[in-house]
């Protein structure tokens, strides 16, 4: 994984409540064995009418929100099916941080598995937000490390993320080969009375 | 203080505990099906890992599987998908009911049949639903592909205590009121995200009168609030829903078992993050008439108008144009053409004999079309058993093989653009069942009278026959 620490990027809003997983990717992209290549697929049904031609009113394929890598929603986000093809579409469209009131837990956790950053910030922030980034010059700063996000145009606001996870996205780690070390304790948990026997 | 059954089995599979850094928690059991699985396997060769404990894992095929003609998948991505997990099972060591398996099935109705959920285990799999094996009382909860791949390496999980929610429901349930219109009725009232970061316990009279199946609608639909994992704690239900079951131990090795199950419950001075107390009776059966399961109402009521303000305008607009409704309609006033009954939630034995139940001689109404896809082998042969099959084909109903189906129409079922569906599932998003399609959820017996009669009908002024063994 690519270590996150000063990301500075142009945003994108999607002023919508609840957007479930099934929007950001519809199933009939899910049969493929891969990881990669999911990004033409991102809210196929929002971007592409019946015959594959781009909806001009959906929020994406608006001029002003081309070469954005920030997304910015409305509570809930991510909620639904567990299906990581979701963060993996968003990253490979090129959507590295995430920023809404709440989401889904699976799909919080499911980002930060990818090396994206899902920010939660007050309503308040997320509305102040969505007005301005359609301006040309609007640019986010999110400093990880020291939890913050700025506009350079004077906001500047701190957010949440447990130290677990933020080391992870700092260093860029690998979680699996992290845990392998505590392979003692996995055994000993496995030879003791209280664990279940196997099925 | 006392502690909650969520925080007992919680406690029970620590591995690690280290400050600043979530638990580290064992996982007893993980189930694999083919959409969320291969990515997974993908990344333990590619670093040359092993899967730690293939006795702990159990796969099947479920999620694109055909419905007619189940050998013969037209779709070049799909076959290939179902070979990988082959492939994989094979590699790695992992048992997997394929569809020449007598277990096959979706994956959360075949875990209980075969007896693999049990009581205080720590179970996940690639799928928001696994909150389904909660009704036995274990914390079951769906994970992403990168966790399912964690777990087969390491058998664990890093995972941040959960919030502990009591949802109490009393009283009766009145006569057509089912489990399924209880949980709907749960989200409608709080919300598709009440349940986030929460384990929720349910209890109160209406959990406890519920069998297994109907246990397993709830906890299955406790994603749909928002929260990761539902459980119910095991009971005389429980056990002797369990015992005999394939993959259970026997005779006095089963009794010790239910002994230590027995102490798998909350304490009367437990403490919980948030506590909801509901009045069961109030319930009416329910139809979902929105974009999410939040968006339901009782049978008996209307689609929302913007008036009453109990929504954010801009949503209900977008919802009720997707659904092509109109404000303050009726709910028995939405045409159906389609039924679905099956999926995760309701394809068990139990919600076809409801289903059956309603049919009483009569046939699906002209331009519906209506399918049962039963939710796993052992619950087609069972049906077939008891001539359930005979009822529904004799109405009108097709009748097919097991898998998910219409739930998500991965596979050839779909429902078209702009029809209304009604359907057991779990799930009313837009385009689920296909793209435009519109989607109604309701109970089985609810969506089998909504066949008969091509709209929304209130059962409780409907004969209903009992279909017993
Ligand atoms: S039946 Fe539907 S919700 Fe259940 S596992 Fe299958 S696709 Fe998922």
């Amino acid at each position: 994984m690519e270590p996150i620490t000063i990301y500075k990027g142009r945003a994108a809003a999607l002023d919508r409540k609840n957007v479930d997983t099934d929007q950001i990717i519809p199933k009939q992209f899910l049969k493929r064995i891969e990881r990669s290549g999911f990004g033409e697929f991102l809210f196929y049904n929002w971007r592409f009418d019946e015959t594959g031609k781009k909806r001009p009113d959906f929020e994406l394929n608006q001029p002003h929100n081309q070469n954005t890598s920030i997304l910015i929603a409305g509570e809930n986000f991510g909620c639904g099916s567990s299906r990581e093809h979701a963060p993996w579409s968003l990253k490979d469209y090129g959507f590295d941080i995430i920023i809404a009131p709440s989401y889904a837990d699976i799909f919080k956790s499911n980002c930060m598995k990818n090396g994206m950053v899902p920010i939660a910030l007050t309503q308040t922030e997320v509305n102040y937000l969505m007005e301005r980034v359609s301006a040309p010059d609007y640019e986010l700063t999110i400093d990880l490390p020291n939890q913050t996000l700025k506009d350079g145009q004077g906001f500047e606001t701190s957010f949440e993320i447990h130290p677990y996870w933020k080391e992870m996205l700092v260093k860029g780690w690998d979680e699996i080969s992290i845990t392998l070390q505590y392979d003692k304790e996995i055994s000993a948990y496995e030879s003791q009375k209280k664990a279940v026997s196997s099925i | 203080m006392g502690k909650s059954i969520i925080e007992k089995i919680w406690d029970r599979h620590i591995v690690n505990e280290e400050e600043n850094k979530p638990d580290l928690i064992y996982i007893d059991l993980q189930y694999i099906h083919e959409v969320t699985s291969p990515q997974a396997f993908e990344g333990l060769r590619l670093k040359g890992r092993k899967v730690r404990r293939p006795d702990r894992t159990f796969a099947t095929m479920d999620h694109n599987v055909p419905t007619v003609n189940r050998y013969f998948i037209e779709d070049d991505i799909a076959r290939k998908q179902l070979e990988a997990l082959e492939q994989n099972c094979k590699e790695f060591g992992i048992r997997l009911a394929d569809l020449d398996s007598p277990d096959q099935g979706i994956v959360h109705v075949i875990g209980p049949e075969l007896g693999l959920t049990q009581p205080g285990m720590t179970i996940v799999c690639g799928d928001s639903h696994t909150s389904t094996h909660g009704a036995f009382g274990s914390i079951a909860f769906g994970i992403g592909t990168s966790e399912v791949e964690h777990v087969l390496a390491t058998q664990t999980l890093w995972q941040t205590k959960p919030k502990t929610l009591k949802l109490e429901v009393n009283g009766k349930l009145g006569h057509g009121v089912m489990a399924k219109d209880v949980i709907l009725y749960v989200i409608s009232k709080f919300g598709v995200d009440f349940g986030t970061g929460h384990i929720i316990e349910y209890c109160g009279e209406v959990f406890r009168d519920m069998s297994m199946e109907e246990r397993m609608t709830v906890c299955n639909m406790s994603i749909e609030g928002g929260a990761r994992a539902g459980l119910v704690a095991p009971d005389e239900t429980t056990f002797s829903y369990l015992k005999g079951r394939k993959y259970l131990p026997k005779g006095e090795e089963f009794e010790q078992c239910v002994q230590d199950w027995k102490s798998l419950s909350s304490d009367e001075d437990a403490v919980y993050d948030q506590e909801i107390i509901l009045d069961g009776s109030l319930i009416s059966p329910m139809v979902s008439w929105g974009t999410n399961p939040g968006m339901a109402s009782g049978v008996d009521g209307k689609v929302p108008t913007l008036a009453e303000d109990i929504m954010d305008p801009k949503e209900l607009n977008r919802a009720i144009e997707y659904m092509g409704l109109e404000e303050g309609m009726p709910i028995t006033e939405i045409p159906v053409q389609h039924v679905f009954i099956g999926s995760c939630t309701n394809s068990r034995i139990e919600d076809l004999r409801q289903a059956a139940g309603m049919i009483d001689g009569q046939t699906v109404q002209k331009g519906v079309r209506a399918m049962v896809v039963p939710g796993s082998q052992s619950v087609k042969r069972q049906a077939e058993d008891e001539g359930l099959d005979e009822i529904f084909k004799s109405a009108g109903f097709e009748w097919r093989e097991s898998g998910c189906s219409m739930c998500l129409s991965m596979n050839p079922d779909v429902v078209p653009a702009g029809e209304h569906c009604a359907s057991t599932s779990n799930r009313n998003f837009e385009g689920r069942q296909g793209a435009g399609a519109r989607t109604h959820l309701v109970s089985p017996a609810m969506a089998a009278a909504a066949a008969i009669h091509g709209k929304f009908v209130d059962i409780r002024n409907l004969k209903r026959t009992e279909q017993v063994q």
